[in-house]
């Protein structure tokens, strides 16, 4: 609600909620932070603490900056105030008391200290009112009341007792509500505009966000939405739906991605086009399922037995992951094969404002065949760029059958009779080479990596996927009041990996610097394996929190110190 | 009713002579010329198996998917496009073994597909391992010292998972599995057609003398085909008599029916790409 209000009033925000694997207890936060200008990441310290029990004190006082305020209850909350630095303000209110006069249960004590923040920083109560409103919309009209209620005597309060904090972002003096929201929601909205009709999953954390997203959305966005008995079912089910003709999606987490390795390979063999959402939260195994991680890049690239095409995109930011999905339906179509788009918790759960989504979408929907086909048809005709025109069933004339063994041009396998025969292992080695050659086409369409920040630096860092977003703060803030010039090259397009334009860049760059949310530095060793160019410095984090500013920029100042 | 020879592939069986699946072709193709499906409208999903084979020995669209994954694929074929006809064909390891979950999760949707399984109680392709529907004390390759393990009973899974067309044919009397596969694609949700069709290459016991010796048709005997107790009973029987014919038949919505897309009657595969209120869509956000 607090994020929603900064957005409609104009700024930027970015939301982080951390929370555990537990339906109810446990520590849980959740971290806003506004601007003017676009938030990049969660950042390193906290303006406004609220910390609603005796942990969250202990745990976030620390991080509070100076000039900056910890609320909490006066009656609940045990509080010393050593931990806060010099400047902090502790900020006692009766947060329950207050919120018992408008239920018995005092859950509206958040509400109630978000009044306060409101206040503290001079935001607008209005839309706070407006905000409240569409939060409880589906509710009790007390509901709202009730809120409205606690947060203006939370607002009051505050007004009477402490003084506002010095806030040096300005609100927009002609405020335009931003749009606000999580990777997921991108994602989702990406893939109806795109013209996804098909879209299967289990539920899995990260990736669940999808799915509650396209069931809302299934009658209004006309996507026929299928929860599955498992993984296995998921992609088959994708792979038929695509393979009827429909645009379909897929979304899960690593675990789920293992069940659905067989199948990956079967919509490489079928050339049937498929996008796949892998959200990574921190493995292995079932691993943290509420905290992120970037591991599991070496897995999107070796999946399933055998040589096959495949596409992987990492969208870099909120906004990205909307265009990234759109260009993945056209990427699945265009060259027959399945798209894995990389997302992980943090970008798929975080909330961001983005500032405008084209709603100009442009579908390819790759080469057609028409009914006057020459017959018999050849669903998998060998051609220069190696695609070969589609047919669905219902088409007449252009009968084939799709087969996970290997098949001639018209599909009819060679497996099993004809195996061995040299005219068959001469099919067999045709057909292999049309399919890769997909990818060598593909490779030479995929764009270089994005490089963010000045042209010349004194250090550039290596990153793919969400890392981008701290990466893009440091290069921005840090980068530019230190002395020491920093750039980025963040990997989007990363297979198949286009190592002719990475090379130079990574080749002219003074020191490079690897940052990757992962233990192995997957991308690093991807970079070398294609290039031969080896990063030796690495930040790598696995400890399943995201990595923060203060990390990066310690890690900055070590290696360019060296040798220096 | 169409030719016959509109179905005619342009590829020969690869069957060993005698193999019980050729039964099922012939009964298949019969069905489905009976019923005037045009073979463009037609998708032939399999899984992985000798009976897997059988999409490509029948001039109709297919999809020779993997081992146990063939429900899937027909399912997601299905959502996207209700028009077709869908027949989804395989063998006891396929559908009973390594996908036996969507077996049962398809049943209880009740999606309107006919499920044709060539039960042949062992695995053929692989040269003859134990199968689950193996009967106990079965001595294969894997189980040399016979098998241990109760075999599963596809009938009356089938009952108690909510398919709304149960049936069992043998391929040694085709023009009666045409009919049981014809009253399947006809039937509105969910039908299992199980097929005895004999491995003449690895299976020495369940033979076509077997079968032929232990066979009746309920038909005959004045069953009543709603009574799903009567159902799980006859479900049960094996020896010395094995009754074929229809089990259990009744009216339920289909998953078609009932999915809150689907039944705005416009299949996904012809809606139009774009979205109606993009504005709407993206005012949500604010």
């Amino acid at each position: 609600m607090f994020a929603r209000t900064c957005s409609r009033s104009g700024f930027h925000c970015y939301g982080l909620n951390s929370y555990q694997s537990a339906i109810r207890g446990g520590h849980v936060w959740f971290q806003v932070r506004g601007s003017e200008q676009k938030v990049k990441s969660h950042g390193d310290n906290v303006d406004i603490l609220i910390a609603l029990n005796s942990e969250s004190a202990d745990i976030h006082a620390p991080f509070v900056s100076p000039g900056g305020v910890i609320i909490y209850d006066k009656d609940r909350v045990k509080f010393s105030g050593n931990l806060l630095s010099q400047k902090a303000r502790a900020l006692p209110m009766p947060l329950g008391q207050i919120s018992r006069k408008f239920d018995k249960n005092p859950i509206m004590q958040n509400t109630v200290a978000l009044g306060a923040a409101l206040y503290l920083l001079g935001l607008d109560f209005k839309v706070f009112e407006t905000v409240i409103g569409d939060t409880f919309g589906k509710k009790k009209e007390s509901v709202i009341t009730a809120n409205i209620q606690a947060a203006t005597s939370g607002y009051e309060y505050a007004k009477s007792n402490f003084s506002q904090l010095e806030v040096t972002a300005k609100p927009p003096s002609n405020p335009r509500p931003k749009m606000l929201m999580t990777g997921n929601q991108a994602i989702c909205l990406g893939a109806v505009m795109a013209g996804c009709k098909f879209y299967a999953a289990y539920p899995m954390t990260p990736a669940s966000g999808l799915l509650h997203w396209m069931a809302a959305h299934a009658t209004r966005c006309g996507v026929v939405v299928k929860q599955a008995e498992d993984e296995l079912a998921v992609i088959n089910m994708g792979i038929g739906a695509a393979h009827a003709g429909v645009r379909a999606m897929v979304g899960t987490s690593g675990g789920g991605f293992s069940l659905m390795v067989e199948a990956l390979g079967l919509a490489g063999m079928t050339e049937t086009p498929i996008v796949i959402v892998e959200s990574q939260r921190a493995g292995p195994s079932t691993g943290l399922p509420t905290k992120t991680e970037q591991g599991d890049l070496n897995m999107m690239l070796g999946a399933s037995q055998g040589d096959f095409p495949r596409i992987v995109l990492s969208p870099l930011t909120v906004e990205d992951a909307y265009y990234a999905t759109i260009e993945a339906f056209n990427l699945a179509e265009r060259f027959q094969c399945p798209v894995i788009l990389a997302s992980d918790l943090l970008l798929s759960e975080h909330i961001e404002t983005v500032d405008s989504l084209s709603k100009d979408v442009l579908i390819d929907r790759g080469e057609w065949a028409n009914s006057t086909q020459q017959q018999p048809f050849l669903r998998y005709r060998v051609t220069e760029t190696g695609i070969s025109p589609r047919a669905i069933p219902g088409n007449p004339g252009t009968i084939f059958v799709a087969a996970s063994d290997e098949h001639d041009e018209s599909g009819v396998v060679i497996s099993d009779v004809l195996a061995g025969i040299p005219k068959y292992v001469a099919e067999r080695k045709k057909q292999m080479d049309k399919r890769m050659r997909k990818l060598e086409v593909a490779r030479t369409q995929m764009p270089p990596p994005k490089v963010y920040g000045p042209q010349e630096a004194d250090i550039t860092i290596v990153c793919w996927g969400s890392t981008f977003g701290v990466v893009s703060e440091v290069v921005d803030t840090f980068g530019k009041t230190d002395g020491i010039r920093v750039n980025a090259i963040a990997f989007r397009n990363i297979w198949p990996f286009n190592a002719e334009k990475a090379e130079p860049l990574l080749k002219s760059a003074k020191k490079v610097l690897d940052v990757e949310c992962n233990y192995s530095a997957q991308l690093a060793r991807l970079i070398r394996a294609e290039t031969g160019f080896e990063i030796k410095d690495r930040l790598l984090k696995y400890d399943g929190e995201p990595i923060y500013p203060y990390e990066v920029i310690g890690k900055i100042r070590e290696v360019t110190s060296r040798n220096a | 009713m169409l030719e016959l020879s509109k179905y005619k592939s342009e590829t020969r069986p690869d069957w060993c002579p005698g193999c019980g699946d050729f039964g099922v072709l012939n009964a298949l193709v019969q069905a489905v010329a009976n019923l005037e499906i045009d073979p463009k409208d037609l998708l032939v999903v399999s899984g992985i198996g000798c009976s897997s084979n059988l999409p490509g020995f029948i001039h109709a669209y297919g999809f020779h998917s993997l081992h146990g994954r063939a429900i899937p694929i027909a399912t997601g074929a299905r959502l996207a496009n209700p028009e077709l006809t869908v027949v989804v064909t395989g063998g006891d390891g396929d559908g009973y073994g390594i996908g036996l979950g969507h077996f049962i999760h398809a049943m209880r949707r009740n999606l309107d597909i006919t499920y044709i399984v060539m039960n042949n109680q062992i695995y053929g392709l692989t040269t003859g391992q134990a199968s689950p529907t193996s009967q106990k004390s079965f001595v294969t390759k894997s189980s040399p010292m016979g098998t241990i393990e109760e075999p599963v009973n596809p009938i009356a899974l089938a009952l108690v998972s909510g398919a709304t067309y149960v049936a069992r044919g043998f391929s040694g009397d085709p023009k009666h599995l045409a009919e049981l596969i014809e009253k399947g694609i006809k039937h509105k949700g969910f039908a299992l057609v199980d097929v005895f069709s004999p491995c003449v290459t690895w299976n020495k016991v369940n033979t076509y003398d077997y079968f032929r010796q232990r066979v009746y048709k309920l038909n005959d005997t004045g069953y009543d085909t709603s009574d799903l107790g009567m159902a799980l009973e006859k479900s049960r029987e094996w020896d010395p008599k094995i009754p074929i014919g229809i089990f259990y038949e009744t009216t339920k919505p289909t998953y078609e029916e009932l999915d809150p897309v689907l039944r705005t009657g416009t299949p996904p595969v012809k809606a139009s790409l774009s979205q109606s209120d993009v504005d709407g869509l993206f005012n949500e956000f604010i």
